[in-house]
């Protein structure tokens, strides 16, 4: 099987790449089209071994960034990178897969099948010849293709010393906008994201103010009409935090059977997420801005 | 001198009739058992000649022989000894042998002439009876399991016993067919605080038969929600209750003295047995797990722990309802219809979905916990769902409903469903097929959500399944990283 390349100084380059100040001598491509280099993209980066609020977080902005037509640049690795492929790839959008090892080298192995899934629209790309095995040291290396390609850099969930800050000092330096999702202070996983907004990354709320930063027509979004009251109401509850399905029997005093319905709907609606029997509202509408009528 | 004895040999759950010749012979003193006797089987000679010499009876000073007939059929256990020592007593002409041939007869006999139970009475007692023969002479333990057979049973505690009953010189005991046995302690779901959602979930499995998965960290009641689903089943039939007392009699392990299953069994085995415990097996075949759980629930808690070979074999019970298990002399079949209920752990450590403890699973391990299952399996559960760390008031919360009062909603539910299905309405169809376009939901996913709404419908006492229902059934499909 043989692979394109694109060289440094070819036509089809990426001129943002080549802003790095040791940009890779060539990139090996497998999937789709080359020109996909060039398109406007955001890179989210996070933690392997991710939250479900990072999870959801990071597969919900990739949805909402893909519909809004730009492409979802990350690294394979488990967790919140692949959450972020899947994400792009659920809503029929574009994503760059950058690997730290060869194209024809599905690391790590349970990915082999979303990599495949990758390359059928986007690319999987690498600055190192195919067959190339992965090791540690080239993973900090690949994290600046990542940083180059992209136009702005999410940090979903990162904990201190984590490869996804690196990726985010690479944006700094280049000086591309760089958001981090705020977490709660006493999570590990949220350590090195809130550093990062210490330090001054921009606070990522919603996927309009990724959109917003790169001037991008975000697609109006309103609470889709027709909610029942009790629909509503669970809604307001969850604007307060996670909450699971007891919780809320207890609160609302309805029977459960008649919560997991309306629960069901505001989850097919897109309003709500459920992980490991925990609910919460759905990120990409902003903050919570429910009006009770 | 040849005499008889009718008695029955056990095929899986059938018994094949035995007879059992003793001839006696002029020559050298000799006892040899022949007709493929197993080990236990061929050791009845010890048993029986100490048997009868405590009986006070006599040995007869003879070359014995008896014959298992037929000879190509292999004979095991030790319930061929006191028709052995019933033969070998009428060819000696110490009881009748005419009378002798009326009855048939099963049990082990102790040195000191005492007759003990062996498994598989039931079964023994209605084959006699389909032949005709209208009393079983039986360990006095055993006779109101005969008895359930529609048998006369002539319960015998000691040897000496029989000798008397067929010379005519006592009358047997009059024998009230089993009642029901105690079962699984009575657990309440009144000792369940909280966990409304789990509860729900329960019931709706207990009216449709649903298998149900429940997942999170450990110490939050699964077990415990678990144990307490046999008790809101409906009690079974009478016809449900023998078969589940033959299964549970031929495998020895049905209660003494109050031996009919008439509530669901419940059976839980450990996470490290084998295949053959589960499905059943063996040189003779014995009834497994699944099958002992007939009409009842199978629990595998801590399921992921469970070896991969014995999670793979229970697919073909779950799906036929049956386990077939062939061996050269035969195929024998055992009955396996029950309600599976899993638990699992979200990861290898546990703290997974427990908000006050931080997971420290490292992603490979995390994702080699979920391979455990797989999907095939996870696809069996109609019911998946999570069950949350309760917060501390939670436990303070007022007495919950007891388990008669959901049974009493439960029986109701079961023989609607029964009798005729709620079929999906307008309005439900719909939203069933907007959930196959926006959650990842296979066409098995698809019929597994309809089953599940249309006992959400009939618990609620409605002809058709409405969107509502189908919405409640949607929440309990498997989550993606189940799923997936």
């Amino acid at each position: 099987m043989t692979y394109l390349s694109v060289r440094r100084g070819q036509a089809g380059y990426p001129p943002l790449l080549a802003e790095l100040h040791d940009p890779p001598s060539r990139l090996h491509l497998r999937g789709g089209p080359p020109e996909l280099l060039a398109r406007s993209s955001v890179a989210i980066v996070g933690a392997r071994s991710c939250s479900p609020y990072g999870a959801q977080v990071a597969r919900e902005l990739a949805q909402s960034l893909a519909a809004a037509g730009l492409v979802v640049v990350s690294g394979l690795a488990r967790g919140v990178d692949a959450e972020a492929h899947r994400g792009a790839l659920a809503v029929g959008g574009l994503t760059i897969a950058v690997l730290g090892c060869g194209i024809d080298r599905d690391y790590p192995r349970a990915h082999t099948e979303l990599a495949r899934r990758i390359a059928e629209s986007g690319l999987v790309v690498s600055e190192y010849p195919p067959g190339t095995e992965p090791s540690p040291w080239r993973f900090p290396a690949r994290n600046r293709i990542i940083a180059g390609l992209a136009r702005a850099t999410v940090v979903v969930e990162a904990r201190d010393r984590s490869g996804a800050l690196i990726t985010a000092d690479f944006a700094l330096e280049l000086g591309r906008e760089v958001f981090a999702t705020p977490g709660e202070i006493t999570s590990a996983l949220s350590a090195g994201t809130n550093d990062l907004l210490r330090q001054g990354a921009t606070p990522l709320l919603s996927a309009e103010d990724v959109l917003e930063a790169l001037g991008v027509e975000p697609t109006p979004q309103a609470l889709p009409a027709g909610l029942s009251p009790e629909s509503l109401d669970v809604l307001e509850r969850l604007s307060d935090g996670a909450r699971t399905l007891d919780e809320l029997v207890r609160a609302t005093e309805r029977d459960p059977a008649g919560l997991a319905a309306t629960l069901t709907e505001l989850e097919l609606a897109g309003l709500i997420a459920a992980a490991d029997g925990v609910y919460r509202r759905a990120t990409g509408r902003g903050p919570p801005r429910v009006a009770r009528t | 001198m040849l005499a008889r004895a009718v008695t029955h040999a056990l095929v899986g759950l059938e018994a094949r009739r035995v007879e059992v010749e003793a001839h006696l012979q002029r020559g050298v003193p000799a006892f040899a058992i022949v007709g493929l006797p197993d080990k236990a089987c061929q050791e009845a000679k010890e048993r029986v000649r100490s048997g009868i010499a405590s009986a006070e009876l006599e040995w007869p000073l003879r070359r014995i022989t008896v014959n298992l007939a037929p000879a190509g059929l292999r004979k095991e256990g030790s319930g061929y000894d006191l028709p052995i020592a019933l033969a070998v007593l009428a060819a000696s002409h110490q009881v009748p042998p005419e009378r002798l041939a009326e009855h048939a007869a099963v049990g082990e006999l102790a040195l000191d002439g005492r007759v003990r139970p062996v498994p598989g009475v039931i079964v023994a007692a209605e084959a006699a009876r389909r032949a005709g023969l209208v009393r079983l002479l039986c360990p006095h333990e055993s006779a109101p399991e005969a008895a359930l057979a529609g048998i006369e049973p002539v319960p015998l505690k000691h040897l000496a016993e029989a000798g008397e009953y067929l010379r005519g010189r006592l009358q047997p005991e009059a024998v009230e067919p089993a009642k029901s046995a105690a079962n699984g302690g009575g657990l309440d779901l009144a000792d369940v605080r909280g966990q409304e959602r789990a509860r729900r979930a329960l019931e709706l499995a207990a009216a449709g038969r649903h298998n149900i998965l429940l997942a999170g960290p450990p110490g939050t009641g699964k077990t415990m929600l678990s144990r307490r689903l046999p008790g809101i089943l409906p009690a079974l039939t009478l016809d449900e209750a023998l078969e589940a007392t033959r299964i549970h009699s031929v495998a020895g392990v049905l209660a003494a003295g109050r031996p009919l299953v008439d509530r669901p069994p419940f059976r839980a085995p450990h996470h490290t047995a084998s295949a053959a415990s589960i499905v059943g097996g063996g040189p003779g075949p014995r009834p497994g797990e699944v099958s002992l759980a007939h009409h009842g629930v199978l629990l595998l808690d801590e399921m992921p722990e469970f070896h991969r070979p014995v999670l793979e074999a229970l697919r073909q019970p779950l799906e036929d309802g049956v386990v077939s298990i062939a061996r050269a002399a035969g195929q024998a079949l055992f009955p396996a219809r029950f309600v599976l209920v899993g638990t699992m752990n979200l990861c290898p450590c546990g703290a997974r979905g427990d908000p006050a403890v931080e997971c420290t699973c490292s992603p490979q391990k995390l994702a080699a916990y979920g391979a455990k299952l797989s999907r095939a399996l996870v696809d069996r559960f109609d019911l998946v769902l999570h069950i949350p760390r309760p917060r501390g008031h939670e436990l303070d919360a007022r007495p919950a409903e007891a388990s008669r009062f959901v049974r009493a909603r439960v029986v109701p539910a079961a023989e609607r469903l029964a009798r005729k299905r709620p079929r999906l309405g307008a309005d439900a169809r719909e939203l069933l097929t907007r959930a196959v376009d926006t959650l990842p939901l296979s066409a098995r996913g698809r019929a597994r959500v309809a089953r599940v709404a249309a006992t959400v419908a009939a618990l609620a006492a409605e002809e058709e399944i409405a969107a509502a229902h189908v919405a409640e059934a949607l929440s309990y499909r498997a989550p993606r990283e189940l799923a997936a």
